[in-house]
């Protein structure tokens, strides 16, 4: 198995040529991804801002955004700069601290879940071993953010679009559990890394979209339930609740709300790449490629081409699925309450408790296709 | 060094993650005009005057849910670890696991049954 490029160790062994202790570079290279990874998060949301603008106006015939920058690409980081500047107004029956942590509390579960977004063997912050569960059990906490928020802001309006957030958060989560449940046990780990080399070495042919169709189904159905995007989103439905949550809010503070809506949608579909689509995998295995040119697997061309490729397919997957998503968002009607969480109780959980056991007999008598 | 070898970067990226909202408050808080005057400050409500506050008793109907919920988001803790050693453990596995969500289906049945999964 090649190992792929490794920047950590490389970086480390740099620091201590020049006579550094191993500890203190070690400390050095610690911050480094992190940034990056904030920062790649961060330029992400801003062209999937751009995307989703674009796209929704070619959607409705309309030209969208256009003067700010080439096509109107810097249109989302104008409109962010411009909120820096917009006055604090915390509504005068609010309760001011709560309203102030409500969107904090819902931004960093958010970021914190990119620790275990893999672009590559090695480009990743950390391999934890809980990986994968750490995101779902990260993306609960956000919930509790928009519920703090929306009974912070003394609005009747933010109070019932918390309610809904949690209502609809509690309805998807366990269908969202279970479908990653089903991939768990095909890898055997919860590490992302593991995840995606389990579908390693067939191209196209070896991602779980093929082995979990249904799990995949329900995953994408469950994660734009918890992303509150159209069709479900319930909590800020603009008709019903003026803006749910965040009606009370305004400058930074509703921008985070906005980032963090964004950059979650973001990186669901990076988990859908990673759980199903083979992550950094290239629909033809480069391995094999390189194999077959006679290449050796440490020609350190080679891994940097590798590595880049990864990166590349991850994100041309990611914006392929937010390409979907944005179109779904033009597609369909948004549902009712009540259909919502018959969806969520009544179909996608006993569908998804049938796909795990399913997957469970599949793997028993067929270990070589299902992970062994 | 570390029995949870990696979570080092897990804490580390709590702390760079949290600098995110920080910085993002702090320089609004820095460059945003100072607030004007008590008219802004009353609560929305469509241009009406507010007629009493939010934080008042109300039914929010999915109380069942919630509790059906922790049942259901127990059992799919209690799982995973039940998947991660699965090609170790074998058909016995499969069958224990078969019982313990065969009852909580059965449980699922019956609230349905029950109407503890209807919005109304």
């Amino acid at each position: 198995m090649n190992s792929g490029i490794d920047l950590q160790g490389t970086f480390i062994n740099s620091l201590q040529d020049l006579g550094l202790p191993p500890g203190i570079s070690k400390l050095f290279w610690m911050p480094l991804p992190m940034i990056l990874m904030v920062i790649g998060a961060t330029v992400g949301l801003l062209v999937l801002v751009w995307l989703e603008r674009k796209i929704s106006a070619a959607a409705q015939q309309r030209v969208g955004p256009e003067y700010a920058g080439p096509q109107g690409s810097l249109q989302a980081a104008v409109d962010g700069l411009k909120l820096i500047f917009k006055e604090d107004i915390i509504p005068a029956k609010a309760d001011s601290a709560l309203f102030t942590i409500g969107p904090i509390l819902v931004i960093l579960p958010v970021f914190i879940s990119y620790l275990v977004v893999p672009f590559g063997q090695n480009l990743i912050i950390s391999d934890v071993g809980l990986g994968i569960f750490l995101w779902i059990a990260l993306s609960s906490v956000q919930p509790i953010g928009l519920l703090m928020s929306g009974y912070a802001s003394n609005n009747k309006y933010a109070l019932l679009g918390g309610l809904r957030a949690a209502a609809q958060s509690i309805s998807y989560e366990i269908p969202l559990a279970l479908a990653v449940l089903a991939v768990v046990m095909m890898s055997n780990s919860m590490s992302t890394i593991d995840i995606v080399q389990q579908q390693s070495g067939y191209g196209i042919l070896g991602w779980n979209v093929w082995r979990q169709p249904v799990g995949f189904v329900i995953f994408w159905i469950a994660a734009l339930a918890e992303c509150e995007r159209l069709p479900f989103d319930l909590p800020e439905a603009e008709e019903e609740l003026v803006a749910g949550y965040q009606t009370e809010y305004s400058g930074m503070k509703f921008a985070l709300f906005y980032i963090a809506s964004y950059v979650n949608l973001l990186l669901s579909a990076i988990m859908v790449a990673v759980l199903y689509l083979g992550g950094w995998e290239s629909p033809i295995p480069l391995d094999r490629l390189a194999g077959w040119l006679g290449q050796p697997e440490t020609n350190p061309i080679l891994q940097v081409i590798t590595a880049s490729m990864g990166i590349l397919m991850t994100l041309f997957k990611t914006y392929l699925l937010v390409f979907l998503a944005i179109l779904m968002r033009w597609t369909l009607p948004r549902v009712r309450i009540d259909q919502l969480l018959d969806l969520g109780w009544k179909f996608l959980l006993p569908v998804a408790l049938v796909n795990l056991l399913v997957t469970a007999a599949l793997k028993i008598s067929l270990p070589f296709a299902f992970g062994g | 060094m570390f029995v949870l070898s990696g979570y080092e970067y897990l804490l580390g990226f709590i702390f760079v993650a949290s600098l995110v909202p920080v910085l993002a408050l702090t320089a609004s808080w820095l460059l945003r005009p100072a607030p004007s005057g008590p008219e802004r400050r009353t609560t929305y409500e469509s241009g009406m005057e507010p007629i009493g506050g939010a934080w008042i008793q109300f039914n929010i109907r999915y109380y069942m849910f919630a509790l059906v919920f922790v049942i259901f988001d127990v059992e799919t803790v209690f799982l995973y670890p039940w998947a991660v050693a699965f090609n170790r453990l074998g058909l016995l596995a499969f069958v224990e696991a078969l019982i313990f969500i065969g009852i909580l289906v059965v449980g699922l049945a019956y609230a349905w049954r029950k109407g503890a999964l209807e919005w109304s």
